[in-house]
């Protein structure tokens, strides 16, 4: 079967795992039914544990689900840990169920797939070794990639269904009580082990640093946690995240980012009360710091930015250019840091922040979104998750569900060495070219035609010249050449889901 | 044209491919390293056994390690590589820039 | 240069070393006036041929769009010199810049190897422009001969590492010891009724202190400065920017050339007065800079901000 996107789908998977293809953006107002974890009660008062290998050989059995944060990043030391003891205990068929994995754990995934022990795998994204064993086919069932959004709302449906949940936390009292604020390793908003908290039926807390009772802010509550695990340490901060944000050099980027400026600044979206999201990367930081001078010259503050913060960001805070930060992750240190001392950032889980089956989600109120690409085609569709050479390095993030602002503007150079990045179609879609507004290069942008009144407002902006999308791919090629189509077999590594839980393209294992 | 000794040009610098002509017996033979072989290493195979030939070398041995170059650079560094080797540095080989 | 073919805007001339592919490449990108691909400092030694290989095959490939392709070749007394100048002409180059210029000889002998590689080559007559960079005392007390030296000649360029070595001294915030040389060459330039670029600031954190030097020589009247950094471009066309009651004074010059074309009399005036032709020059410069800068719509009215 096809999608919308004309992406062929395959029959045999998508009926055995229940799927439907993706057709639309537009989430609708259908009525849901949200589960609930099981509860073994208990006062609290023995939740401390000494050793991983109890908690382990207490709560997780053959094919369970279970679970892990990224939220320490490449500084991780909670996954390895778990998962030799997990490995060495013989448990077999698991299905693992991150907010997303990191270069650290790579090795460890793939041990596991090798003994058997993970068989499934649910994630946000994955790069390096392990993007290369899946797409070469290590892994028999296909990987499911979610976004942030979307695994919140595929736990909330049972769609993730965790049975146990190791959460690495910089501090916790004896029940439980944490938060990513204190201690030594810490990393700020712990948004996405927010979801996990909740919806797991064990969850077992991981710290090197256990607080006196009860401690304060609370973002992960006793009410919610099994066992507290003490440790030698849960992660090296200085692998957490960027220490100082370094503000690029690279003239292309800047390029790219003033330009990016430029469009936000002409669109109607800008003006006094109007929110933003930009991410981490050398570009959309330099957005930052060019929007920063915009709103002083033209007197406008943003009611709030969201989404995964960096320290331009919490700078806009305290410049009081931003009135709030609503932050599901934190990129660097100073960003981590100031959620502590900021009343005005607040910790939201990845549900508030981008889950479509809500209440309202906060990307619903969001009016700009910079976000990046390793691909896009003509018809606006992004690829953030297979290179050019079709194997597997990157994340969905929250790539499909920060589209959905009002303005999403893509930055990406048009070429990166022999690459292009505008192509005629995406190795993979993840982001649907309906919900993608304006390309921004060095040479120029292109915007979506579906949007004319932006054809409208940023067709005249001095020094910024406009070319369709399929004049940027003209270009990018008549820079480096055709190249030659790449090779698949028929066998499917991953699946990529919608938002909404439709699926909207497909990996294939690469021929080599 | 006759390869006199081994020669390189270009670097291992992003964009750019370091190019080895050393002697070859009969035909030229590549071997090349390079990120986006799958994508275009028929293209830069082609660039510098074509470059190579107008230049009337028909026997050499290429080592091409490359890091994302344009097909203007890969005709530029084959170029340089293959007058050190022929010792015609001096004498650019204008028919076939 | 006559009033109907308006001059060139030089405001910024970047380096871009020559044997750098990723640099060569994206060289167009970023909108500089002219594009100076080095051949002689910024590449060593060893890597003088492999450098003006690529800078040849940049040339024949790459789009740099509209601006003004400039070569700096290496010294007429390097055994690299001779290639160089027939490459660049081969690749059809804009103009060719000679280093360490310290006579008018040194440019007539460098229009006649450019001659004749157009001859060799089969490129147009004429078709390749040389400028001078200024290196030394020598040349600064020359350079009036030398900017006259031939109607090849474009440009006039100091640079000022060699200049103040040889003036044993080296460069200051304020730039004293720059003042006799940029006014000899800018006046030198001027004379010959050709454009004059002021020398390079390297230091890429001293935001101020490249403001600072880059207004200075706009006040002398220079025509605009070699860069090492694109991100001086924008600085630079900063500088160069009319003000608003420029360009509207500007257009009211230009809209009283246009009654005047259209009256028999074919007095210019405005206001009652008669517009001298220096009022005209610099309104047609204003304009022209306007356009630039993205200050003017298509009908030549400023735009409000």
């Amino acid at each position: 079967m096809k999608n919308s996107v004309n992406r062929e789908l395959p029959d045999d998977l998508m009926n055995k795992l229940n799927y439907k293809p993706f057709e639309s953006t537009e989430i609708g107002n259908p009525d849901i039914q949200r589960v609930a974890p099981s509860v073994h009660v208990t006062t609290g008062n023995d939740k401390v544990v000494d050793s991983i290998e109890d908690v382990v050989k207490k709560t997780v059995k053959d094919g369970m689900t279970i679970s892990f944060h990224h939220h320490f990043r490449n500084g991780d030391f909670v996954f390895n840990k778990v998962m030799r003891v997990i490995i060495d205990a013989g448990i077999k068929n698991l299905t693992l169920a991150p907010s997303s994995l990191t270069g650290v754990m790579n090795d460890m995934v793939i041990e596991a797939i090798k003994a058997g022990t993970i068989t499934n795998i649910t994630s946000s994204g994955m790069r390096g070794s392990l993007g290369d064993f899946v797409s070469h086919g290590g892994l028999k069932n296909p990987v499911i990639f979610r976004s942030h959004g979307n695994r919140a709302r595929a736990i909330e449906h049972g769609d993730i269904k965790i049975d146990v949940a190791f959460l690495g936390v910089p501090n916790a009292d004896k029940l439980g009580n944490a938060n990513g604020m204190e201690g030594d390793a810490v990393f700020g908003s712990l948004g996405y082990a927010l979801m996990d908290a909740q919806y797991a039926n064990k969850v077992i807390l991981l710290t090197d640093n256990i607080v006196p009772y009860p401690n304060t802010p609370a973002s992960i509550k006793q009410t919610q946690v099994d066992y507290v695990v003490k440790v030698d340490k849960v992660g090296d901060p200085d692998k957490i995240g960027s220490g100082a944000t370094r503000f690029t050099k690279d003239p292309k980027e800047l390029k790219i980012a003033e330009t990016v400026n430029k469009v936000i600044t002409n669109s109607p979206y800008f003006k006094d009360g109007f929110s933003f999201q930009t991410g981490s990367g050398g570009a959309a930081l330099a957005v930052t710091r060019y929007l920063r001078q915009s709103m002083i010259d033209n007197n406008i503050k943003a009611s709030f930015a969201l989404g995964g913060i960096t320290k331009p960001t919490t700078d806009l805070l305290e410049e009081g250019l931003v009135n709030k930060v609503m932050d599901v992750q934190d990129f660097d240190k100073g960003a981590a840091a100031s959620m502590h001392n900021n009343k005005n950032q607040q910790e939201i889980d990845a549900s508030w922040y981008a889950d479509p089956d809500n209440k309202g989600a906060m990307v619903d109120q969001l009016d700009v979104v910079i976000l990046s690409a390793l691909e896009i085609d003509t018809k606006f569709n992004v690829n953030v998750m297979s290179g050019s050479d079709g194997v597997i390095r990157g994340a969905v993030g929250g790539h499909q569900d920060a589209a959905t602002a009002k303005l999403t503007i893509i930055s990406a150079p048009l070429v990166r060495g022999r690459i292009a990045t505008v192509v005629p179609d995406v190795t993979t879609v993840v982001t649907p070219g309906e919900s993608v507004d304006v390309l921004v290069t060095e040479y120029g942008i292109a915007i979506n035609p579906a949007r004319k009144d932006l054809i409208q407002a940023l067709s005249h902006i001095p020094g910024v010249p406009v070319y369709t999308i399929e004049q940027l791919q003209q270009m990018a090629e008549k820079r480096v050449g055709k190249p030659e189509p790449l090779q698949f077999t028929d066998r499917t590594v991953a699946m990529v889901e919608y938002r909404d839980g439709s699926i909207i393209d497909t990996i294939k294992e690469v021929k080599d | 044209m006759e390869i006199k000794s081994t020669a390189v040009a270009g670097t291992l610098e992003s964009s750019d491919i370091q190019i080895m002509i050393s002697k070859g017996s009969s035909d030229i033979q590549i071997d090349l390293e390079s990120d986006v072989k799958k994508e275009f290493g028929k293209q830069i195979n082609q660039v510098i056994s074509s470059t190579l030939q107008k230049m009337g070398i028909t026997a050499a041995k290429v080592k091409a390690v490359d890091k994302g170059a344009l097909d203007c650079v890969i005709k530029a560094r084959t170029i340089a590589a293959a007058q050190r080797a022929t010792k015609t540095t001096d004498k650019p080989a204008w028919e076939v820039l | 240069m006559s009033d109907e073919t308006p001059e060139r805007l030089r405001r910024t001339m970047m380096f871009v070393p020559g044997n750098n592919p990723a640099m060569v490449k994206d060289a167009g990108i970023y909108g500089a006036d002219s594009i100076m691909f080095d051949l002689e400092d910024a590449v060593s030694m060893t890597e003088k041929d492999a450098a003006r290989d690529l800078v040849y095959e940049a040339l024949q490939t790459q789009d740099y769009g509209d601006a003004e392709l400039v070569v700096r070749v290496n010294g007429i007394d390097t055994p690299y010199y001779a290639n160089d100048v027939k490459a660049m002409v081969k690749a059809g180059i804009d103009v060719i810049r000679l280093p360490k210029v310290e006579s008018a000889q040194m440019i007539k002998d460098l229009v006649k190897d450019v001659a004749a590689a157009e001859k060799e080559f089969g490129i147009k007559e004429g078709s390749t422009h040389v400028m001078a960079a200024i290196e030394s005392a020598k040349g600064v007390l020359n350079s009036p001969e030398i900017a006259a030296a031939s109607d090849r000649m474009i440009g006039i360029a100091l640079s000022a590492e060699d200049y103040t070595t040889d003036m044993k001294t080296h460069r200051y915030p304020d730039g004293a010891e720059l003042e006799f040389a940029r006014n000899m060459v800018l006046h030198s330039a001027r004379a010959a009724g050709i454009a004059a670029f002021d020398t390079v600031f390297t230091n890429m954190d001293d935001t101020e202190g490249f403001y600072r030097e880059t207004k200075h020589i706009h006040q002398l009247g220079f025509d605009g400065k070699s860069l090492v950094n694109p991100r001086q471009i924008a600085m630079v066309n900063k500088v160069y920017e009319p003000t608003q009651k420029e360009v509207e004074n500007a257009k009211n010059v230009i809209n009283a050339i246009q009654e005047a074309k259209m009256k028999v009399s074919g007095v210019i005036s405005m206001n009652g007065q008669m517009v001298d032709r220096p009022v005209v020059l610099r309104a047609q410069r204003v304009m022209m800079l306007a356009k630039a800068s993205n200050l003017v719509d298509e009908e030549e009215n400023y735009i409000e901000k």
